[in-house]
């Protein structure tokens, strides 16, 4: 549960994969000035890059946000790309699952990874996922 | 004398303050909530007449009109006190609801004294009764609610300390670490468990590390992939992991789970295992012919 | 001879070679590595390769799964490979990923993937 408005910390467009780094650095960044342990920011930043990576290589590019929650000690990011979506979320997110290019989507490990896991998906405006980790 | 809303109230703790402590304490007696067990009477009767004391001064300064403000400094003795006997007895083992029986107990005590001296005043006394219940139940909900923060506390300071007690990773050999485990494994204890071993590998610079579950009452399809993903943790860090201490019942149990162990080695002792793990080091234990 | 590009640095030593994979490395680098260890197992007749990531504080699955090709690309140009110096909050989000590298050899550090390379070829 996302416990209060975050404040942004930066808006990075999503392009290519140095886009995909910068937006590892920015929260690692984000996590550190609230004080995360090693294995909490690992296993986040890791989420943020199988997401951030699946906009640029799946989803036409995007964008993502990256909030601090300073004081329920959250940092939460919104990533949204201008893909075709995805049909069956639930499928997608079930290990293993890959659209066929080689490259698995990740989703379900990414969710596993994250306190606050939500995904939305229309072929209108393509996939926006929230993922948020309590420090 | 019959202006202020809680008059009657406050008339009769001045004038009976003995005989309400009495009454109150024969009612928590009554119900049970005198717990001899876990604190003396005369504990009982101190934690009682200084909450009696708090809410008479409490009833005094901090009703206007007939609201009142429990967050506000007329009530701070009586926030203080009864948060005080709530952590004391959250300690010794009393239940919230018997922690709030025993602030509800005086609304009988209270109500059978307005009522013999209201009893030409009705309309009076169902104000007064209405009053001094929202403010009785103002504060049983103000004890369950402390009483749960103090319980939080005590289960995280105690889970802290189990996963301590229950996750020693000792050094058995040069470069061989052994992890006993204990209990049961939830997912939560589990990456604790991990982390902890890791980082141990990392500072021993072991080679080799068993993880006994001897100790291990029931292994279910959760527990097992912990285990395999524990040992799969340890072979990416560039050591080896042992499983021992499989019993029948387990070896059985995970084969019906069909739970794949991979090339994970098992053995069904921490003494095969240890001797598995010096051998693969390259020590040997020799027995010397002349003892 | 050693080269030191955006995604890691190369370095023969005593027919190992030792690759250092640099920090918050991008795909693009990581890519351009594999390619340029390729060539440099089979023109060097390297009998071992040594892949460091105790830099790394995130492997994601699209960088695991380059760590665990280069590693077989090398085996494949027979030369024995370890990887090494894997951070232990990294092996628990790899392993939470699914991803066990099943095919890659392990070891704690470079002094041990060296001792081992060593006594395989001894």
């Amino acid at each position: 549960m996302i416990r209060e408005e975050g404040k942004l910390v930066e808006r990075i467009s999503l392009r290519s994969d140095r886009d995909v780094a910068r937006a590892r650095r920015v929260v690692t960044q984000a996590m550190d000035k609230l004080g995360a342990r090693a294995l909490g920011r690992t296993r986040f930043v890791t989420a943020v890059s199988e997401i951030a990576r699946n906009a640029v290589v799946h989803g036409q590019g995007g964008d993502i946000s990256v909030f601090s929650h300073d004081r329920s000690k959250q940092v939460s990011v919104i990533c949204e790309d201008g893909g075709p979506g995805i049909e069956d979320i639930d499928t997608a997110l079930q290990d293993g699952f890959t659209t066929g290019r080689g490259l698995g989507r990740g989703l379900g490990g990414a969710q596993r990874l994250c306190d606050v896991f939500e995904i939305e998906s229309t072929p209108d405006t393509g996939v926006t996922i929230r993922m948020a980790v309590n420090i | 004398m019959t202006g202020s809303a809680t008059s009657s109230t406050l008339a009769i703790l001045d004038e009976d303050f003995d005989a309400v402590l009495n009454s109150w304490l024969s009612t928590q007696g009554n119900e049970g909530l005198t717990r001899s067990d876990l604190f003396s009477d005369d504990e009982g009767r101190a934690h009682t007449a200084a909450l009696l004391k708090a809410f008479a001064q409490g009833v005094r300064d901090g009703v206007t009109g007939e609201d009142f403000d429990l967050k506000g400094d007329a009530w701070i003795d009586l926030r203080s006190v009864l948060s005080e006997i709530t952590r004391e007895r959250v300690r010794i083992g009393v239940e919230a609801t018997d922690m709030a029986a025993f602030v509800q107990a005086l609304k009988s005590t209270l109500f059978t004294r307005l009522r013999q001296r209201l009893s030409d005043q009705p309309e009076k006394l169902i104000d007064e009764v209405w009053l001094i219940t929202r403010v009785v139940d103002a504060f049983a909900l103000y004890t369950t609610e402390i009483f749960i923060a103090e319980r939080e506390q005590v289960i995280d300071r105690q889970r802290i300390e189990m996963l301590e007690l229950s996750t020693p990773v000792v050094e058995l050999w040069d470069r061989v670490l052994t992890l006993p485990l204990i209990g049961t494994l939830d997912s939560v204890r589990a990456q604790d468990v991990m982390e902890n071993l890791l980082e141990a590998i990392v500072r021993e610079r072991a080679e080799m590390v068993i993880v006994d579950i001897t100790g291990v009452q029931t292994v279910d399809t959760q527990v097992a992939q912990h285990l395999l993903r524990t040992a799969s943790a340890v072979r990416l860090m560039g050591a080896e992991c042992i499983i021992s201490g499989i019993s029948p019942k387990i070896a059985q149990t995970m084969v019906q789970l069909g739970v794949d162990v991979g090339n994970v080695s098992t053995r069904s002792t921490i003494r095969s295992a240890f001797n598995e793990a010096l051998d693969r080091l390259g020590y040997g234990i020799v027995r010397h012919s002349n003892v | 001879m050693s080269d030191a590009l955006d995604g890691g640095s190369i370095h023969m030593v005593d027919g190992v070679l030792l690759v250092g994979i640099h920090e918050d490395v991008t795909d693009t680098d990581i890519m351009g590595l594999q390619d340029r260890l390729a060539d440099r197992v089979a023109s060097e007749r390297a009998q071992g390769v040594v892949i460091d990531i105790s830099a790394l504080e995130i492997v994601d699955t699209f960088v695991g799964r380059v760590i665990a090709q280069l590693a077989n690309i090398a085996r494949l140009l027979d030369a024995q490979t370890f990887l090494v110096g894997m951070r232990p909050a990294v092996a628990m989000t790899l392993v939470e990923l699914g991803m066990h590298l099943p095919e890659t050899r392990t070891a704690l550090s470079l002094t041990h993937a060296m001792e081992r390379l060593r006594s395989n070829s001894g």
